[in-house]
């Protein structure tokens, strides 16, 4: 037995770090030469621009990849960031697990300062090259580069030459050179995907990208704001692992446990902590350094056990629905969808003491293709996730929502529908589960699950109400065809038979239309929003209504509305028309200045004292409308289960006797395509 | 009727229709049409006459929908045409009417199957036939052979008689659009029964063969589904004349149908079947028993027929034991037969031994 023992024990020496990432590539993203290379240029994208964005400057990207020989590419990324410091250059490329976030609750992009060395790794181990790195920051006269390689065994950078350097006309920043064995494709999963899609989520952005082939793509920046900046917050007692909580135990400055808590968690009291060390039966007093791991067990149960507020949710910086429609439309507009769906920005929530935070958008229509699934595009706190599309909890939560009531085909009502539409969904949070160190995917946590989901439904529900519409006045222009063309003519035709005059066609036309039908126009002319609502009464008798819109109430010019409105409340416009005789017009006009073209899409239309099914074009108002204190508008005040009430289709009618006449489908046809018809 | 007093009765039935929208529009209804459904839900057996013909189910046609209001239109343009022609003393084809209602802007049909079908829907709503509209098909050219004289007032108005067996070569007598007895009038026969056979190949077979001088047979080519004319025709010849009326035809659903628009009526024009239907008439084949029987070449069904002969399983027309049998049997091998089959035996077998056997076993023979 012994000697088995000291044999193994001489087998058995230290596994480095950087060893056993050797041995598992893929778990780092670097399964395939394809995913190499793309995982290449996204740590260092991500890398870049998180650095930008801790210093507040508007991120400018470079990417250059070129072919060095066949399979061996050469990466270049370069950014306008802070740049690094001389003594910091080769810790952060030529060590791994070395990073300023890993201890930080925020949301990043980088999690875990893995990444970029795990790149500088696998281009040293594919092609024994080393990476190449310049950085300058604004109160250095001159660059500074290094030359490095990792030690693997030991985890340490082996710097191979650096030394000072003239960076030409660059204020501060820091290029990266890296040469790794991978292929270069295009298509879904492909760099080009990874950068465009990055660039609708930070429309904050500019991405500049030279291919293998020479070609210059150019991802222009759309927003000028940066994304407000995370401010780190201590964790959540909810969400700590055992390991970590023993970890802060130890470093921990504070003598008694309670102080500990109170301290170093974020939502403790003195009274909650008491209560934590009660229920573990942990003396108060315990002394942090040497609390046992029974104890930290007992401590970590009773946490679950006690009331703890949830977490601040103001570390979180969600990308917010003009930001995400203005990316959108900046990216996707060359595959000419027909409609940007209003996106989504959920509240924060909470899964196991993580704050999180879902958005969602949906691009529908137009030339998008019709038979094939939906385009899924997930984020995790901005960063595209291109792999394991399939065992992402964005995917099971689209699957999960049975889209056959939004326009879209879905076999069962579950599984990934199919349709002219792309899905875009953002998580952020200060911790994103990911199903692997490769961050391709993000793990099916419930809580997250469930909110992905209300947040698809919400948008998908505004993407309804769009079509819906969309319906109805193709319906209504049926109506107005018959009406206007058709009725007059039979009654002519009708009337030079019989050699009567030709009668007045008043009520046949409101019997036929009997609806308010509301439309709206929205023109932007010299840096002006001008906007129009018609409001026809098709109706037999005069009617009365509320009509409410919605439009930003800072850049409403109130001299330029027509007629004065009833009420002004927040961002809710209402006019009270007294009543517009049958067969009328009314129209209300306004203007606003200062928003950008994109800033307002199509003109939210409510109604109310009306009964809605006798309006086409507008949507009731939402009963609980008030109720919405933010001010913010529409369908959030609606969640989940209402708002569907009205959605009958106005037509009540149909034929008198519920028998339509429809030759075609109901005859067995005498004269079948196979005979030949000779009757006539 | 006289032809005056029925082209005046037609105007004033026509004029009914267009007061009748008229009157609604000035009543501010929306102006709207009820006709019979014209389905097979809406078909029933009519027991003293023997046919099919249409039930009380109403379709309604309202100016509400985009269709209605367009059929409606459509309408009153046909209905001042007709109007007009009866006033000029004018007629046209159904083809011409097709294409003169190019010239109605908004009214404009799509195609000539739908002025067609408005013109047979006039004919239901007035109860006038279409030529007292001033409304004729095309000649089709279906053709008779046999020992039968009839009287015809040609377009001289002198009268000529014709031996439709002797006074006419191999390709038969033409049958006019008209038949009735201000055109034809039927004088003597010496014939036993009326073969109508659907392809022009098996008429062409059995006139060579000398079918009809052999075993008394008038022969009528159907040229597939019949022409109102040519079913007004065979059911002339089967009442006037007492002649038992033999269908015979391809084997597939289609068939069917030609079969039953002869005997029972057509749904298309359920509303004067008890005019152009021959309700004793037989059917001789081919069966799909005949296919077993007489192991003939086939063709698999395609999906259309299965569709049609399934359809055929709910019209209510195919109801008895024979046909549901031979639906069901059809369905069940999967397969169809042309009258051409039977040539696999040779060219006089159709005469020599298949028709002798299918007739004797009918009682015909």
């Amino acid at each position: 037995m012994t000697n088995i023992a000291e044999k193994l024990a001489a087998q058995q020496k230290e596994i480095s770090i950087a060893e056993f990432f050797e041995k598992n590539k893929q778990i780092l993203g670097f399964d395939s030469p394809t995913k190499a290379l793309i995982t290449a240029v996204k740590e260092g994208v991500d890398n870049s621009l998180d650095a930008c964005e801790e210093a507040r400057i508007l991120p400018d990207i470079y990417v250059e990849i070129t072919e060095t020989t066949r399979g061996e590419f050469k990466i270049i990324i370069e950014d306008n960031g802070p740049g690094i410091v001389k003594r910091q250059i080769a810790n952060v490329f030529g060590r791994l697990l070395y990073g300023s976030r890993f201890h930080a609750i925020r949301q990043s992009r980088g999690q875990q300062g893995i990444g970029i060395s795990a790149v500088v790794m696998y281009g040293q181990l594919t092609t024994g090259k080393a990476a190449f790195v310049i950085s300058k920051t604004a109160h250095q006269e001159v660059a500074h580069y290094a030359k490095l390689l990792i030690n693997i065994k030991r985890n340490r950078p082996d710097i191979l030459e650096e030394d000072f350097k003239v960076w030409e006309g660059k204020e501060h920043g820091t290029r990266f050179e890296i040469t790794v064995s991978g292929r270069y494709v295009a298509g879904k999963q492909s760099v080009l995907e990874y950068l465009r899609a990055t660039a609708i989520v930070n429309p904050h952005v500019n991405i500049t990208f030279k291919d293998p082939t020479g070609g210059i793509i150019n991802l222009h920046r759309v927003s000028e704001d940066l994304p407000k900046e995370t401010i780190e917050a201590k964790p959540h007692p909810e969400g700590i692992e055992l390991g970590q909580f023993m970890n802060m135990g130890k470093a921990s400055q504070h003598r008694k446990l309670t102080a500990f808590l109170v301290n170093e968690f974020s939502r403790v009291s003195p009274r909650v902590a008491k209560e934590i060390c009660n229920k573990a039966g942990v003396p108060e007093s315990r002394s942090p350094k040497r609390m046992s791991l029974e104890e930290g067990r007992a401590i970590q149960k009773a946490i679950a056990q006690v009331k703890i507020m949830a977490p601040k949710t103001d570390c979180l910086t969600p990308i917010g629905e003009v930001l995400i429609r203005k990316g959108m439309r900046n990216v996707l507009e060359g595959l000419k969808p027909g409609y940007y769906s209003p996106p989504v920005t959920r509240e924060p929530k909470v899964y196991s003491g993580h704050p999180f935070q879902v958005e969602v958008g949906i691009v529908y229509g137009g030339q998008l293709p019709r038979d094939q699934p939906v385009e899924i595009l997930r984020f995790g706190n901005r960063v595209p996730l291109l792999y394991q599309q399939g065992s992402d909890v964005i995917t099971k939560a689209i699957a999960g929502v049975d889209w056959r009531r939004y326009g879209l085909e879905q076999r069962g009502g579950k599984g990934i529908p199919y349709g002219p539409a792309i899905i875009m969904v953002h998580v952020a949070s200060t911790q994103i589960p990911f199903t692997s160190e490769a961050k391709d995917a993000i793990a099916n946590m419930t809580p997250i699950r469930e909110e992905i989901e209300r947040a698809l439904r919400l948008c998908a529900r505004k993407l309804k109400t769009h079509l819906g519409k969309k319906a109805k006045r193709a319906k209504t222009q049926e109506k107005f065809d018959i009406v206007q063309i058709l009725i007059p003519e039979i009654a002519e035709k009708a009337a030079s038979i019989v050699g009567k005059p030709v009668p007045k066609l008043g009520k046949t036309v409101t019997s036929i239309m009997n609806v308010i039908w509301i439309d709206d126009k929205l023109e932007y002319d010299k840096k002006r929003h001008k906007g129009e609502i018609h409001i026809y009464n098709y109706m037999a008798v005069k009617r009365k209504l509320n009509v409410h819109t919605i439009l930003p109430a800072n850049s409403l010019d109130k001299k330029k509305i027509n007629p004065e409105p009833s009420e002004i409340k927040g961002d809710k416009i209402t006019w009270k028309l007294k009543g517009i005789p049958s067969t009328e017009m009314f129209t209300i006009s306004f203007e606003l200045t200062g928003l950008d073209k994109n800033e307002l899409g199509d003109i939210e239309i409510y109604i109310s004292d009306i009964n809605p099914t006798h309006v086409i074009g507008a949507e009731p108002l939402p009963g609980d409308w008030d109720l919405d204190e933010r001010g913010q508008h529409s369908l959030l005040a609606f969640d989940d289960a209402n708002g569907e009430e009205y959605e009958d289709d106005i037509e009540d009618d149909d034929d008198e006797n519920g028998m339509d006449y429809d030759e075609a489908t109901e005859m067995i046809e005498d004269e079948a395509t196979e005979v030949i018809s000779n009757e006539e | 009727m006289k032809n005056e007093e029925r082209h005046h009765k037609a105007v004033e039935e026509l004029y009914k229709i267009a007061d009748d929208i008229y009157n609604q529009i000035e009543k501010g209804q929306i102006p709207k049409m009820q006709i019979p459904l014209r389905s097979k839900k809406n078909i029933q057996f009519a027991p003293r006459k023997g046919v099919w013909k249409y039930g009380s189910l109403k379709g309604v046609r309202s100016a509400k929908k985009m269709k209605g209001a367009y059929m409606l239109l459509r309408t009153m343009y046909m209905l001042e045409f007709m109007k007009d022609m009866v006033a000029n003393q004018k007629s046209s084809t159904l083809r011409e009417m097709y294409y003169i209602s190019e010239g109605w802007g908004n009214a404009k049909f799509g195609s000539q199957d739908e002025s067609n079908n408005l013109a047979e829907d006039l004919e239901i709503v007035t109860a006038c036939m279409r030529e007292d509209f001033k409304l004729r098909p095309e000649e089709d050219g279906a053709r008779v052979i046999g020992n039968i004289t009839l009287e015809e007032t040609n377009r001289k108005g002198e009268k000529k008689r014709i031996n439709l067996r002797d006074d006419v070569g191999d390709s038969g007598y033409g049958i006019p659009y008209n038949v009735e007895t201000d055109k034809i009038n039927l004088i003597d026969c010496d014939a036993k029964f009326i073969m109508a056979v659907e392809t022009g190949g098996m008429f062409d077979r059995l006139v060579e063969n000398g079918f009809d001088e052999d075993y008394g047979a008038v022969v009528v080519h159907l040229k597939g589904q019949p022409a109102r004319s040519t079913r007004r025709f065979m059911k002339r010849l089967n009442e006037e004349m007492n002649l038992p009326l033999v269908v015979f035809t391809d084997c597939d659903p289609w068939s069917f149908r030609i079969f039953s628009s002869i005997a029972y009526g057509a749904i298309k024009t359920a509303h004067i079947s008890e005019y152009l239907a021959t309700p004793t008439a037989m059917y001789c084949g081919i069966t799909s028993t005949d296919i077993l029987n007489y192991d003939l070449p086939t063709d698999k069904l395609s999906q259309q027929d299965v569709r049609a002969l399934k359809a055929e399983l709910t019209d209510p027309r195919f109801k008895d034991r024979f046909w549901r049998d031979e639906i069901e049997l059809m369905l069940k091998l999967g397969t169809k037969a042309e009258q051409q089959a039977l040539a696999k035996y040779g060219l006089d077998f159709v005469t020599d031994k298949y028709l002798p056997e299918k007739l004797t076993e009918i009682g015909i023979l």
